[in-house]
């Protein structure tokens, strides 16, 4: 096999401030209470950032609601698409800037950033900039209103699409907006609000504020917030809905997941062995909606399971930076831990982890493309998210059995059906109980495809025009 | 001059109508303090078994056709109205109003299942999508019902708050547990005597009586029920911590009008969940 020359993308274009403090009424806060936020791929440091502290969440959330008093909600809706329309021009304008701090702070690989983290945020302003005058057509009937401040809190995994998911449609309805991103990928959301400043956009209309997980509880707990929305675990999604018990703010969680990946015996093996690569390997699986646990037909496993070991010696895995890297980096030291401890569990467990040789950089952090066979639907690993590149194998004798395996789970964010015959995946499409099906394709994204789950993946949907109504209000 | 013979008010379960396991009764009386009935004081435990019978029907009601759905709503509006006399009397004796008021709740109450049988087969056209995608997919969100519902009918009314609360669950495959008004249960018991002649399959309603506050943690707190409808409960923020533990939908009181002949869209739409599904176009 023909060895792959390093093609490092250039960190030229990529300048981070030494620190940095929070964006609130339209501009910077001096750095104040400050940690350091890291590249997981090399532990090198890449710039302070600031705690938000209750007081700040307080600033933050009175810049948004007076912006949203005095200026957002007396714009006409095409003004506040245009915003929207500039903001997605800027993207794209510095979109390899962009891809290139995702991947540093991030760890995720270059080819990812580059094609699909960073489009897609510009595709999602686009997408809601367009409905931004069009609201009486969401489904409230005519001139719905929007809700006033949202609070926003979003997850490491996919730093700016998810900070584009959540700003984009409550722009369009007409809210104003505090966001906090994670406390180890605040970076790509500190140059979103430079790009709020350059878009022209009203002082106050959009807040971030970084920290750690108290200043996202203080932001949700905030009594002037009319709206909740949280992408994260479940865990952290059940104190949310407990904590916003008997307020009259609106929510939206975007939860956890261990979906079911169903290869059936008529599938067509190689395209699903790219499918299951794809579903559990994208983003090192620091995706809620993997696919990580593989049920596949008896039948074929032996067969199915020798193509994916071979594709998996394939997967380069390394510097994020290089274009031919397929894994980078895990996000984070403790993210690593638990998926040391979760693997170790599944093997104690019963279950037989294989990994592919592959040289782990000395610096950083790393965890080998994995998959576990001889799972039961019993042990850890086919029942709790493992949220990294692990792989989890169960089998099915028959259709039924494998749609009663997949939908034996509190989760229900999504599920794969591999398989050449359309009655059998419409039909098995219907009995899954999942949010988002994908059929002979995975992980497939767009602003106009709602996303969300069912059960204990959370509530209401992010995407197309039911994305939108989650920061509307109508007349019931 | 001949004796009357009185009815004994149960449980609807299942499709059956058992007494509660418990044997516990309250007596239940009129404005005037006098006796009406002894009515079932359901247990924690008769609340379980409403679940899994709710459970067991669902996906039989959810796999039928829409139109099937929402021939048999109608077919409850078309019980409804043949026993319209028995309804208005239970209304006046529970509440003391006129029989014009009384015909004017049941009139509601039917045209309200007729108005909500007519969206089983038209959610989906109105409320999903086929999305526009940027790539060579066939992407299509429908709206799926969420499965077991545990309910609570508003406390003050007798017949038409129970219909708007029940016929927005169970006309797009839901199934309900919903626990009747503590104070107003005739109008609910007798409901499930039409619901039992409707062709209705066992089970996808299910109405218990008794004391909200007994029943309501059990079944907010319950992990085999997906939403729960607060709207008749007097504790709605610790019924809303518990349904958070399983992230349960919780509706809240309020949150919907339940005392006219039209329902609303939102209000089916809030026992649903949006589904998509991707299929790549090609060879």
């Amino acid at each position: 096999m023909f060895e792959y020359a390093p093609a490092p993308e250039s960190r030229a274009l990529v300048t981070f401030q030494s620190s940095y403090g929070h964006f609130i009424g339209g501009k910077f806060t001096k750095p104040s209470n400050t940690y350091q936020t890291i590249s997981p791929s090399t532990e090198q440091v890449l710039a302070e950032i600031s705690t938000a502290s209750a007081k700040d969440v307080d600033l933050a959330v009175k810049a948004a609601r007076s912006a949203y008093e005095k200026v957002w909600s007396k714009l006409s809706g095409a003004e506040r698409g245009k915003y929207l329309y500039r903001i997605a021009r800027i993207i794209q304008e510095r979109a390899r800037e962009l891809a290139i701090a995702e991947t540093i702070n991030n760890g995720k690989p270059i080819k990812e950033t580059r094609d699909a983290d960073i489009p897609l945020v510009a595709a999602w302003f686009f997408y809601y900039a367009g409905w931004a005058d069009k609201l009486d057509y969401a489904g409230f009937g005519v001139n719905p209103k929007a809700h006033g401040v949202a609070a926003q809190v979003i997850p490491w995994n996919f730093p700016l699409m998810m900070l584009a998911w959540k700003i984009a449609p409550a722009l369009a309805a007409g809210n104003t907006v505090v966001l906090k991103p994670a406390e180890t990928t605040p970076l790509t959301a500190l140059l979103f609000a430079e790009i709020c400043q350059q878009a022209g956009l009203p002082d106050g209309v959009v807040n971030i504020i970084t920290g750690f997980g108290q200043t996202g509880a203080d932001l949700i707990a905030h009594k002037d917030v009319n709206k909740v929305a949280f992408t994260g675990s479940t865990g952290v999604g059940r104190l949310i809905a407990k904590q916003i018990a008997g307020t009259n703010k609106k929510v939206t969680l975007e939860l956890g997941g261990k979906a079911a990946n169903i290869v059936f015996d008529d599938a067509p093996l190689d395209q699903a062995v790219e499918g299951i690569i794809n579903g559990i390997f994208f983003n090192q699986g620091h995706v809620c909606c993997a696919g990580s646990r593989l049920l596949v037909q008896e039948s074929i496993q032996d067969e199915l399971l020798k193509k994916l070991k071979r594709r998996m010696e394939t997967l380069k895995l390394g510097d994020p930076l290089d274009k031919n890297t397929d894994i980078g980096a895990i996000n984070s030291k403790a993210q690593l831990d638990k998926i040391t401890k979760m693997v170790k569990i599944g093997v104690k467990e019963g279950g037989e982890a294989w990994a592919p040789n592959c040289e782990i950089p000395s610096k950083g952090f790393w965890y080998a493309p994995t998959v576990i066979t001889g799972v039961a639907a019993t042990n850890t690993v086919a029942r709790e998210e493992i949220f990294g590149p692990v792989l989890s194998v169960l089998t099915f004798r028959t259709p039924a059995e494998a749609v009663a395996k997949a939908n034996n789970t509190p989760f229900g964010l999504s599920a794969g059906i591999w398989s050449e015959k359309g009655s059998r995946i419409l039909k098995v499409a219907d009995q899954l109980n999942a949010g988002v099906i994908w059929a002979n394709t995975f992980n497939q994204f767009d602003p106009a495809s709602p996303f969300g789950g069912f059960k204990e993946s959370g509530y209401g949907r992010e995407g197309g025009r039911h994305g939108l109504l989650a920061y509307l209000k109508g007349d019931n | 001059m001949r004796l009357d013979v009185k009815k004994t008010y149960k449980l609807f379960i299942g499709g059956k109508f058992p007494r509660s396991e418990s044997g516990h009764t309250y007596e239940l009386t009129n404005p005037k303090g006098e006796f009406v009935a002894n009515v079932v004081l359901a247990s924690r435990k008769d609340a379980r078994d409403a679940v899994v019978a709710a459970r067991a029907a669902q996906s039989g009601w959810v796999g039928a056709t829409a139109y099937n759905r929402g021939q048999v709503l109608y077919r409850i509006a078309e019980m409804l109205e043949g026993r319209r006399e028995q309804f208005v009397a239970e209304i006046r004796e529970l509440t003391g109003a006129t029989e014009i008021q009384a015909n004017k709740e049941v009139d509601a109450a039917i045209d309200s299942w007729v108005w909500h049988a007519g969206w089983s087969d038209k959610v989906d056209s109105v409320a999903g999508s086929m999305n526009p995608v940027a790539g060579p997919f066939f992407n299509i969100s429908t709206n799926q019902p969420t499965g077991v519902v545990a309910a609570f009918a508003p406390q003050k009314s007798s017949l038409v708050g129970l219909v708007n609360t029940i016929a927005p669950i169970i006309v797009t495959g839901n199934s309900v547990v919903v626990v009747a008004s503590e104070s107003l249960p005739l109008s609910a018991i007798t409901l499930t005597e039409v619901l039992a002649t409707s062709d209705l399959p066992g089970g996808v309603v299910n109405v218990l009586t008794g004391k909200e506050k007994d029943l309501a943690p059990w079944l907010a707190s319950h992990q085999d029920v997906n939403a729960v409808d607060i709207e008749g409960t007097s504790d709605p923020v610790d019924l809303e911590i518990r349904a958070a533990e399983t992230l349960k939908r919780v509706i809240r009181p309020g949150a919907f009008s339940r005392s006219g002949s039209l329902g609303s869209l939102q209000h089916i739409l809030a026992f649903m969940e949006v589904k998509t599904v991707w299929h790549p176009k090609g060879h």
